[in-house]
């Protein structure tokens, strides 16, 4: 019988990381897309590091950062009593960092697709950048939210390296579908194993199915001439 | 009354430009501003509006002082009463055309002067409308309307019919006109289109190699050119 534990707990990781990444991700993506600063570049490049880094160099040094050991660890476990290694809550810190590339830089491309006369037009009309982000630039970049939340969710559940190393294989606290996965392989248990891998393939598939979906459906009723 | 002196080093495509400008504009004109593309006849709009800084420069309009580089007090557009049409279609696309007006009132504004401006340009009818089902001439005429909404003194017009058909043109350059008169707005038009400053503007400001080299009526200007 199968245990459904490490799905669901890997559902659950995507989802939590997802959200945190939007509220990240925005502001950050938005800054990139517009400061004036220099210093953007430096931003930029380690936003991406994520991308070319063997998930296992990222894991390692973010379980050497969060051991109790260390500096930031123990500051964190005596002020915050928050343990980072072997838990879940580490595991959705490390996401958010590994999954970081994957939101930011479509937002970036969305925010720069907005035409420069948009945003000048809502200035000579008063409003704020607040309300120029919530009513003008998000609103015509669904496109880009709807590519950056599937790419983080996706991204995320098939996350290995960061989450052995940080999480480690902990039953219902940090054994993710792809840690379990390997557990199973150990273990000799093909079976189980491919049972899993079934699992993740029909999910991913469905899921990026449903994206391609809504974004296709969504660009045929824009281009209306 | 609008009391302008402003330079500004600009590099465009054909090289450095040193604008060192000066001008006064009295309430209720309608100036054309006109010269060759490359000019900096936008980035003239575009400092009065306050989407570009000057390097040096002081800018009052009627009794508020916008630009004054000498006590570093520049004004946010956001702050400045101006309306501003450009020459790229800025008509939000996630809004109707109601919407696009609408977004355009300032706290507490009464909705019923957006119905009068529709009435005015003749698309009531098509308040409800998406934005993106009309032709270019309307979206300008909407663009217009929506530049009008708070009412503002100064009206900035960035070669707004360039991209439009010549039947569409002459359309919206009447709209222009009985806005300008009709609200008692002072008006700057760009053009590169001496016919269309022939036709609408009461006096023209030439700008050529950085400076105004002719300031009168456009009938003297065009004459002996």
């Amino acid at each position: 019988m199968m245990d459904f534990e490490p799905f669901i707990l890997t559902l659950k990781l995507a989802t939590l990381t997802t959200c945190l990444l939007f509220l990240v991700g925005i502001p950050l993506a938005y800054w990139l897309a517009y400061s004036k600063y220099r210093i953007k570049f430096v931003v930029e490049a380690l936003v991406s590091m994520p991308l070319v880094l063997p998930p296992t160099v990222l894991g390692f040094y973010l379980l050497l950062a969060f051991s109790p050991e260390n500096q930031l660890g123990e500051f964190l476990d005596q002020y915050f009593d928050l343990r980072l290694v072997f838990t879940f809550h580490g595991l959705v810190l490390a996401s958010v960092i590994y999954s970081l590339p994957f939101m930011v830089q479509p937002l970036r491309s969305g925010f720069s697709g907005i035409p420069n006369a948009w945003l000048d037009a809502a200035k000579t009309m008063g409003k704020s950048p607040w309300a120029t982000l919530f009513r003008i630039l998000l609103p015509n970049m669904k496109n880009a939210l709807i590519t950056a939340g599937v790419l983080t969710f996706a991204h995320t559940i098939g996350e290995f390296g960061v989450v052995l190393m940080v999480g480690g294989n902990i039953p219902e606290e940090t054994r993710v579908i792809s840690v379990a996965i390997y557990n199973e392989v150990e273990g000799m248990n093909y079976a189980m194993a491919n049972q899993y891998s079934l699992l993740l393939i029909a999910f991913s598939f469905t899921v990026l199915l449903l994206t391609y979906l809504i974004n296709h459906r969504k660009n045929n009723l824009l281009s209306y001439d | 009354m609008i009391d302008l002196s402003l330079k500004k080093a600009l590099t465009g495509a054909e090289g450095k430009i040193a604008l060192d400008l000066s001008c006064q504009i009295q309430p209720g004109e309608l100036v054309g501003l006109y010269g060759p593309s490359g000019a900096g006849k936008s980035s003239v709009l575009r400092m009065i509006a306050g989407l570009m800084h000057p390097d040096h420069g002081l800018l009052v309009v009627g009794n508020e002082t916008w630009i004054d580089t000498g006590n570093n007090f520049f004004l946010k557009p956001e702050k400045r009463n101006i309306g501003m049409v450009f020459q790229e279609y800025s008509i939000f696309p996630n809004m109707t055309v109601y919407e696009n007006l609408v977004f355009a009132l300032d706290k507490g504004q009464n909705k019923s002067f957006v119905d009068e401006l529709l009435h005015s340009i003749g698309m009531e009818k098509m308040a409800g409308q998406s934005p993106m089902k009309l032709s270019g001439g309307q979206k300008q005429r909407v663009a217009l309307a929506r530049a009008m909404v708070r009412k503002p003194k100064v009206l900035l017009l960035d070669e707004p019919l360039s991209a439009l058909d010549m039947e569409m043109r002459r359309n919206l350059q009447e709209y222009i006109v009985k806005f300008h008169r009709e609200y008692g707005l002072t008006t700057l038009l760009v053009s590169h289109d001496a016919s269309e400053i022939s036709r609408m503007a009461q006096r023209v400001l030439v700008l050529e190699n950085g400076q105004f080299s002719f300031d009168g009526t456009p009938a003297s200007f065009f004459k002996t050119s």
